[in-house]
């Protein structure tokens, strides 16, 4: 950083908005290609503060505190050095929640996304595209995957599950 | 003044989700195939995390400066009140399906009773659980039908797991004083409509995986109450090692 006074008051005046590009940038631990907002963990950004809201993926999930605490420093780093963050359960986060975006990303980065025609299975291989597949794992390496095969190309790949 | 679920009710809701959490982190690295490590491991972290929500809630409303890991951590095997069900051994693979298959059953059915709480915190935490528990319902009822209509070995560890532990379903619907004045207050669901629906979907996947359905023990146990079996003080031994010995030690 050169100088960081000057985007510290730039950020401060303009509000939400920035909030919220500041959030852009703070990728997802355990599936980094994604920001906190593509997966759509964040529910509100409010001004003063800023108070962000933020709602887990699963009730356990481990990458919570670390996207708290990443949240925290991201923001800060940009000028908001009280930000607040809150946890907000209701309504809970769905695969719904996941922008256009965010299911091109985790396609391109080799992750099937939630397939809501039919949740148990993804649409296809995110590899050659090939629609015969089969499970290997109901569970995955996180919380928020499950391991697949695709009977065309033989590759394993990761689904994310369809809550 | 809307309802609010007592200390004491989070808590079983809470210490059943952790003892099971618990039991089930047991398995890492030993479960007969990699998929089963991750799958069970997996159910453990619902369940903790669970487990957690519902105690930062029992904290705040018992209103003494209790946090998570005080009511974990600091609370001997009496004060707990988890169902005796899941702090019962995993034994081998095909006993611990069984526990869970009995636990997902009823958990799935409890969550989606108090999804209609009164309480409007603890119905939120039920409604973000309820995805997870469905997802778990799945693993367990799936690997039950394998088991059970599997080969004549697999059958034998899966119907002589279901019939001891079968007396320790009796507690789930027996309600107590505690749970009827939940349900009074709207906060907690009747045990006996829940019974009927858990009833139906295990002799359905009972039916699918060839299992005779044990019969029902005039007699139980009663862990929500405080009177646990004596597996359970080992669990907690082994959980709460490092507390005891370090008081206050943090990451």
């Amino acid at each position: 950083m050169v100088d960081e006074q000057p985007v510290r008051i730039i950020a401060a005046e303009a509000g939400e908005d920035s909030v919220w590009a500041v959030l852009r940038g703070v990728p997802d631990p355990e599936i980094p290609v994604l920001s906190v907002v593509d997966l759509g963990i964040v529910r509100y950004v409010r001004m003063p503060g800023p108070q962000v809201g933020i709602t887990p993926t699963y009730s356990g999930c481990p990458a919570t505190e670390v996207i708290r605490a990443s949240i925290r420093s991201a923001l800060a780093q940009s000028g908001y050095p009280n930000a607040r963050i809150e946890e907000v359960l209701s309504p809970p986060w769905s695969a719904a929640w996941i922008s256009a975006e965010g299911r091109r990303k985790l396609l391109e980065y080799g992750i099937a996304p939630p397939n809501p025609s039919s949740p148990d299975e993804p649409e296809s291989c995110p590899h050659c595209g090939g629609r015969k597949i089969e499970m290997i794992s109901q569970f995955g390496s996180t919380p928020c995957k499950a391991l697949f095969r695709c009977l065309s190309c033989r590759e394993p790949f990761d689904y994310f599950k369809c809550h | 003044m809307p309802a609010r679920a007592s200390t004491d009710y989070l808590l079983r809701l809470a210490d059943t989700s952790l003892i099971l959490g618990q039991r089930l982190a047991e398995w890492i690295g030993h479960a007969p195939a990699l998929e089963e490590d991750l799958g069970l491991a997996n159910v453990s972290l619902d369940l903790i995390g669970q487990a957690r929500l519902l105690y930062q809630y029992a904290g705040e409303v018992e209103g003494k400066g209790r946090g998570e890991d005080d009511l974990a951590f600091l609370r001997r095997p009496d004060e707990y009140r988890n169902v005796s069900l899941v702090e019962q051994p995993n034994g081998d693979f095909g006993c611990t399906v069984v526990r869970q298959f009995l636990f997902d059953a009823w958990q799935l059915e409890m969550y989606q009773g108090l999804e209609a709480s009164s309480d409007a915190r603890l119905a939120e935490i039920a409604a973000k659980a309820l995805k997870e528990v469905r997802y778990h319902l799945r693993y367990s009822s799936g690997w039950l039908v394998r088991l059970g209509d599997g080969t004549q070995e697999s059958h034998r560890r899966v119907q002589g797991p279901l019939e001891s532990l079968w007396k320790y379903t009796t507690e789930l619907f027996s309600p107590d004083d505690l749970d009827l004045e939940m349900q009074a207050a709207g906060v907690g669901p009747d045990l006996e409509v829940l019974e009927a629906a858990w009833s139906r979907q295990v002799d359905d996947v009972l039916a699918d995986a060839t299992l005779v359905r044990p019969a029902d023990v005039p007699y139980g146990w009663f862990g929500k109450r405080g009177e646990h079996t004596e597996h359970l003080g080992h669990l907690l031994a082994e959980m709460q090692v490092l507390q005891r010995t370090y008081p206050g030690a943090s990451w």
